[in-house]
């Protein structure tokens, strides 16, 4: 009998100045990357979520990005990048009508909808781009300092909203973060990248819980 | 009609002269630029119409056709020079161009078969200048569409990665620069055509009034004119829109600006 082929499924991935990266995530995984600035954390999600070219092939439940058509891909891997961007005058545009919004569990009141987008703060931005990234059902998220702008009982907030869809989906996640306690909450994989590779790495005091 | 003669010519020169020395006066160099202008304006257009002399005395098809490409890969290539991040390699060149065939020579062909219906159709008489006034005013909404849409895609590439990230399509995702870029190629002629003849007299028909034609067959010729340009300029911004908007993106529809030119 053959085994259920894993959730996501990246083998050799390469680009300019990164790899060969292969990793194997299974549902409910969730695996943090931290490194120095430059080392090609970004560039390799990118490369994961079919936004940029790259050699080498990544699986989604056994089938590869390339028999997947592009947009369907992405939002099934979703990808959030450091700096959120919005393009419709008003909050609520950006995301669907039928979504209920768990804004309160992340800080954050229905009426933040009606608001324009400019009069945001970054923190606020960076949630609700996480909120619209979720409405969208991804499989696998795929977070870039997802609470680089947060103080730190929003960071808790989020890492909860977090961990709560990673169970309620049966989503993996691979996650960049510089914070290595965070890394200790939230992980059950934790990988440095240096020069475009990565070393796994020993999670200290385990608190994470699956 | 009043026949214009050499004298006649320098003395309107003497104008141009006179306002180059004003300009030497204000220290300002605007009095070369204009001087080499003008005389390019000369030289240029004895020299197309010593051309079209000799093809209007050879009616046949070849040479027509010759004239008419010459004219498309010089109006190829003023399309080019005038985007600022412009497609690298041959794409730079042939999409506008390519725009400009297409709509510039449906149209030309279409009217010269359809509505003038001479014989033969491509009597150069009315093909050359037909053709000039489609090229001439493709040419600028072309341009002007492309860079636009190849601007957009620069600045505003962080939102249109965004709306690749949450599963749009490449269309999807560049629906508004595209639709932005093909209003703004097809701006101007709606404001001639808007403008026309209570702003300003359109220049063809000032040009045929003072060769004689009656002022009701002049304007005639002008709705003409508008409505062709305006269907031609219409016609190639959407394909240049469309091809330019199929090349920002790769098989896989990533945003490849590195397939544009820094400016």
């Amino acid at each position: 009998m053959s085994k259920a082929p894993p959730l996501l499924q990246i083998n050799r991935l390469r680009r300019l100045m990164i790899g060969p990266v292969s990793l194997v995530l299974d549902e409910g995984d969730c695996l943090c990357i931290s490194g120095a600035s430059g080392s090609g954390k970004s560039l390799l999600l990118r490369a994961i979520a079919d936004l940029d070219p790259h050699e080498g092939q990544v699986l989604l439940q056994g089938v590869p990005a390339e028999a997947i058509a592009p947009a369907i891909w992405r939002s099934r891997i979703g990808l959030l990048p450091p700096e959120s961007s919005w393009w419709l005058p008003r909050v609520k545009n950006h995301f669907r009508d039928d979504m209920p919004l768990l804004l309160e569990q992340i800080g954050m009141s229905d009426s933040i909808l009606e608001q324009p987008v400019a009069r945001l703060s970054s923190g606020e931005r960076q949630r609700l781009a996480l909120m619209r990234l979720l409405s969208h059902r991804p499989q696998v998220l795929l977070l870039d300092e997802p609470t680089a702008n947060l103080d730190p009982v929003n960071t808790r907030r989020v890492e909860s909203m977090i961990t709560g869809y990673r169970r309620a989906h049966k989503a993996a996640v691979i996650w960049v973060s510089h914070d290595v306690e965070q890394v200790m909450r939230v992980a059950n994989r934790y990988y440095e990248m240096s020069k475009g590779e990565l070393q796994p790495q020993e999670i200290e005091g385990q608190q994470w819980l699956s | 009609m009043v026949e214009l003669n050499t004298i006649d010519l320098l003395i309107a020169a003497m104008l141009v002269v006179v306002l180059a020395l004003m300009s030497i006066r204000l220290q300002s160099n605007i009095s070369r630029q204009l001087i080499i202008a003008a005389v390019r304006t000369a030289v240029q257009l004895t020299l197309i119409g010593l051309v079209l002399k000799v093809l209007f005395e050879n009616v046949t098809l070849g040479w027509v056709a010759l004239m008419a490409f010459f004219m498309l890969f010089v109006a190829g290539r003023e399309v080019m020079m005038r985007q600022e991040r412009r497609f690298k390699g041959w794409w730079g060149y042939a999409a506008g161009t390519f725009s400009m065939f297409l709509s510039s020579f449906a149209v030309t062909v279409f009217a010269l078969v359809v509505i003038l219906g001479n014989d033969p159709w491509y009597a150069p008489q009315y093909a050359i200048p037909l053709l000039g006034m489609l090229l001439g005013n493709t040419m600028n909404g072309i341009a002007i569409s492309m860079d636009r849409l190849t601007h957009a895609a620069w600045e505003q590439r962080h939102i249109i990665e965004a709306r690749l990230m949450l599963g749009e399509t490449s269309d999807e995702a560049i629906s508004e620069y595209r639709r932005q870029a093909v209003r703004s190629g097809m701006i101007p002629i709606i404001n001639a055509m808007a403008a026309a003849g209570i702003v300003s007299l359109p220049g063809m028909m000032t040009g045929q009034i003072l060769a004689g034609v009656l002022p009701v067959d002049a304007v005639k010729y002008q709705i003409l004119i508008m409505f062709l340009i305006s269907a031609g300029t219409g016609l190639g911004t959407l394909a240049a829109v469309k091809i330019g908007a199929r090349r920002l993106f790769d098989d896989r529809q990533r945003l490849c600006l590195d397939r544009l030119r820094e400016p």
